[in-house]
């Protein structure tokens, strides 16, 4: 049964509105979580969206021009990315289109002339690299699970796809460590100020630039978290997988922020030669047994 | 109709007999008139040709079934190239070389005289010789107009180098001429003379400048190719005193794919030659080696010809491969390719090093997708190759002109390249985005040859285009980051391409840009029914509604830049200046630290040279893949004897 054509615009529309609302909650909800975690108090969870809107009031002030219009091209890009898998296309080309967006935030970091900020940008890139393989595999999972890349038909998929594609979610749910920033990855935007690499990439964004880059990230989490309620969902009991979905979802972000708060930052060829490693083992061997079974 | 054994003939004779001419004529400028106007009358030809063979309805023609006399000067021809390379590497001490090319000609010979034989047409032209001859024709054309104004500033520039410009561009075209025979020819004994012809010729180009170096790197490159062409020449008498004198490469595919015997051998070799032309592993080196040549002939051993004559071949060959033992093989070793020379390439600064690496690493995609030999990947091969060969040239003929200007093709000197040199960073841009970046040309070829290697159940293969790709992503974006960078050093410098050399740059960008927007339009009209040629059946690669989708892409990864950037401009803002961890001085370039001295700001790109360059890596991966290959044809001489 195929959802029609006006729905799935409705999701598409339902993730570009309300995407930027959910990632600036989750935020709020992980600033409160991390904040307990190291006894504080932590800011009101409605923050992160105080944080935004005083930002845009800031007055522009940039290093170059150029910055501007790049970020604002990712964010677009991001954008409308997410909003196709929400569609419902095929995940393999949403995930190859998601490093077309990467390479504005890049650009936008180099063409700065702050070496702090290029020097992010060069991290950002050996991220890019370390969790490609995973995102392109995960993709390739669903195709094997499902038989098909198309989103819509991974939600509908009578099994969840986890229970054929265990290793690929492992593999997953590691490298959501780095696309989220997150310590011990986050090598190219650094969580506080004054260490080796102030703050990376964003070390030259303000006002209404960082106020971009930041609900982009709540873009992109969205989108992320999307794909994990992916492996959870079926057709044969779709409100209960979708409640575990949800919970799942949940618990991943959750995991998130306790890694977070247990790490310290490893050194990028550290980050590197794990995840390849982890994607390696986790993706092989059940590509392997897969292929076996077939 | 009636005008295509001409325009044949044309193509093949035409670009050799203007090759001797240009080198009897002293006067540059009269030079310089006559090769524009071949080039002209070649991609007219080959265009009349394209429209006549459409008209007819696009089937595959036959021709030359009467060719006694023909067949004789091809011998005679070899002989002649026999004979020449046996003194040239007299000449050079480099005796063992001359044996290789002593020995095919030997069983050419033979297999000519001895063979029985049978009727059988010598020309065959499909789509994928019109598309091989497009190529040739347009890529190959503008690269030929490049080398003239190129030459000049090559000259200028490395005053050191002995003038022989009149012996360049009888090379080039020669090799032109060459080019087309190979992929018209349908019967294996004209394809191996052209073989041989372009495997001198490139060895001619590289040894251009006559340094140590450079004869060295092309006695190397002759011996890899002349290797290939030993292979090519016992796998065609094998098939020749097998099958009652059938040289044919369409009957060779037919019969392989039927099981017939006494074809798995044939096709093996053929593959084999194939991967040593293509430059796989471990045949890489000779075209790293290519890279002392001037950029020209590495553009046009590259981009255009030389190396897609072996993905030629393996694209014919594909319906037999695929399924087999020897197509896993071949598929692997591809695949084995892109990814070890796409890790060597990201510690290169040498952008044409570079360049070099990542065209091998693209054709080892297109060379596993061959070896896969599905409908659909040979579908997104035909589309990779396209892509690679425009956007390849478009890039060696762009890094050239840069080299010319700046006098380095460091990637590092090209720090903000798109202040100091707009134009030919722009051009520059064009190219390096088409290579690898979503949703150009790339992606819907490595979506559908992921999908293949999942498919037919290879999961070495599957990994290994994963990690290819990532890798692949990052020595691209590191260089169009440095194009971008600013520093204050950033003072435009004067541009002194020739016009020769903007007019090809030109077309070809624009071409480019055609061939994304154009894609679905190419896909439909073009490429189907060229995998149907091959194939005789075909399936949908791409479904429809992804199609639309990949338009909407195409259009918002264009669109939305330009939007932001018209949004942008000008929108008033405080100028900041960037953060140093210390007291900027001048503007942004300098800072004073803390303490109290002068620093300069330098910014370069992450290259982990000391641990993952071609020295560190080459020879392991060489070691993996010949083992690979001296497995599939000792397989393949002990199932078939």
């Amino acid at each position: 049964m195929l959802t029609p054509l006006s729905v799935r615009f409705i999701y598409a529309i339902a993730y570009i509105v309300l995407a930027p609302f959910i990632g600036g909650l989750l935020e709020g909800i992980g600033r409160k979580i991390s904040a307990r975690m190291q006894r504080r108090v932590g800011p009101p969870l409605l923050q992160p969206f105080y944080d935004i809107s005083k930002l845009l009031k800031k007055k522009r002030s940039q290093v170059t021009r150029a910055q501007g219009f790049l970020l604002t091209s990712y964010m677009l890009l991001i954008i409308f990315t997410g909003a196709m898998l929400f569609f419902g296309t095929d995940m393999l080309m949403c995930f190859l289109m998601l490093s077309t967006a990467a390479l504005f935030l890049y650009l936008a970091g180099c063409v700065t002339t702050s070496p702090y900020s290029s020097l992010g940008a060069q991290r950002e890139l050996i991220q890019e690299m370390a969790y490609e393989p995973a995102i392109l595999l995960t993709a390739l999972g669903f195709y094997l699970a499902v038989g098909s890349f198309d989103v819509e038909t991974i939600y509908n998929s009578p099994v969840s796809p986890i229970m054929i594609i265990p290793g690929f979610f492992v593999a997953f749910v590691f490298i959501l460590t780095i696309k989220m920033r997150k310590s011990p990855f986050d090598e190219s935007t650094s969580h506080h100020p004054h260490q080796e690499l102030v703050k990376g990439l964003t070390s030259e964004m303000s006002g209404r630039n960082l106020a971009i880059f930041n609900v982009t990230e709540w873009y992109e989490t969205v989108f992320l978290l999307a794909v994990v309620f992916l492996f959870i969902k079926n057709s044969s009991a779709p409100l209960v997988s979708g409640l575990v979905g949800i919970g799942v979802v949940l618990l991943t972000y959750f995991l998130e922020i306790l890694i977070d708060n247990t790490s310290a930052r490893v050194h990028w060829e550290r980050m590197l030669t794990l995840t390849w490693a982890v994607t390696l083992c986790s993706c092989g061997v059940n590509l392997l047994v897969l292929m076996i079974v077939r | 109709m009636s005008a295509v054994p001409y325009l044949v003939s044309f193509l093949i004779i035409f670009p050799m007999v203007i090759g001797f001419l240009l080198f009897l004529i002293p006067s540059k400028p009269v030079r310089k008139v006559i090769a524009s106007i071949s080039v002209a009358l070649i991609v007219a030809a080959a265009i009349w040709l394209t429209v006549v063979y459409f008209l007819n309805g696009a089937e595959g023609i036959w021709l030359f079934e009467e060719t006694e006399i023909v067949d004789k000067v091809i011998l005679v021809a070899e002989i002649v190239l026999m004979v020449f390379i046996t003194i040239m590497c007299f000449r050079y001490k480099k005796y063992w070389i001359s044996l290789l090319s002593i020995i095919p000609t030997g069983l050419m010979i033979w297999t000519e005289l001895r063979a029985p034989k049978v009727e059988m047409a010598h020309i065959y032209i499909d789509n994928l010789s019109i598309l091989m001859c497009l190529i040739i024709a347009v890529v190959g054309g503008c690269i030929a107009i490049y080398a003239m104004g190129y030459m000049d500033g090559y000259h200028e520039h490395h005053t050191d180098v002995p003038e022989r410009r009149k012996f360049f561009f009888m090379v080039v075209f020669l090799f032109l001429g060459a080019m087309f025979g190979f992929v018209f020819s349908d019967s294996l004994m004209w394809i191996d003379l052209f073989w041989e012809i372009t495997s001198v010729c490139s060895f001619l180009l590289i040894g251009y400048t006559k340094t140590e170096e450079a004869i060295n790197n092309s006695f190397r490159a002759l011996w890899m190719n002349l290797l290939g062409g030993l292979f090519l020449a016992v796998g065609i008498m094998y098939l020749a005193f097998m099958n009652d004198g059938q040289v044919s490469l369409v009957y060779l595919v037919s019969a392989a794919w039927m099981g017939i015997e006494g074809t798995y051998l044939p096709v093996a070799f053929i593959a084999f030659a194939a991967l040593t032309k293509s430059a796989q592993l471990p045949f890489s080196t000779w075209l790293m080696g290519a890279m002392v040549a001037p950029t020209p002939s590495s553009a046009l051993l590259h981009s255009a010809t030389m190396v897609k004559a072996g993905i030629y071949v393996l694209f014919r060959l594909a319906p037999a491969l695929s399924g087999t033992v020897t197509g896993t093989i071949i598929a692997v070793v591809g695949g084995f390719t892109f990814l070890m020379t796409s890790i060597m390439a990201i510690a290169q600064t040498d952008a044409k090093k570079v360049l070099a690496l990542s065209t091998v690493s693209n054709l080892g995609l297109m060379v596993a997708c061959a070896g896969m030999g599905t409908s659909g990947t040979i579908w997104a091969g035909i589309f990779l190759m396209m892509f690679h060969s425009v956007s390849k040239a478009l890039l060696f003929m762009d890094v050239g002109a840069v080299e010319n200007s700046v006098h380095s093709r460091d990637i590092e000197d090209m720090h903000g390249l798109l202040y100091r040199l707009p134009r030919l960073a722009f051009f520059m841009f064009i190219g390096i985005v088409a290579m690898y970046l979503a949703p150009f040309g790339m992606l819907v070829s490595k979506w559908s040859a992921l999908k293949a290697s999942v498919d037919s159940n290879n999961i070495i293969l599957v990994l290994l285009i994963v990690f290819g790709s990532a890798i692949t992503g990052f020595y691209w974006t590191k260089w169009l980051g440095k194009l971008i960078g600013r520093t204050a050093y950033n003072r435009q410098i004067k541009d002194i391409t020739k016009s020769s050399e903007m007019f090809s740059l030109t077309i070809n960008a624009v071409l480019m840009v055609l061939l994304c927007l154009l894609f679905p339009f190419l896909s439909s009209s073009f490429v189907d029914p060229l995998v149907v040629q091959l194939y005789g059946t075909y399936q949908d690669v791409i479904p429809g509604e992804i199609l639309y989708i990949l338009i909407i892409c195409v259009i918002v990864t264009f669109a939305v830049p330009i939007v932001c950037f018209l949004a942008n401009r000008k929108r008033p803002f405080d100028q900041k200046l960037a953060y140093m961890g210390g007291i900027n001085e001048d503007y942004d370039n300098s800072y004073t630290d803390s303490y109290g001295e002068k620093e300069k700001l330098w910014l370069t790109n992450y290259y982990f040279a000391h641990k993952i360059g071609q020295r560190k890596l080459m020879i392991p991966s060489q070691l993996i893949a010949l083992a690979a290959l001296v497995i599939m044809i000792s397989r393949v001489i002990g199932g078939a004897f």
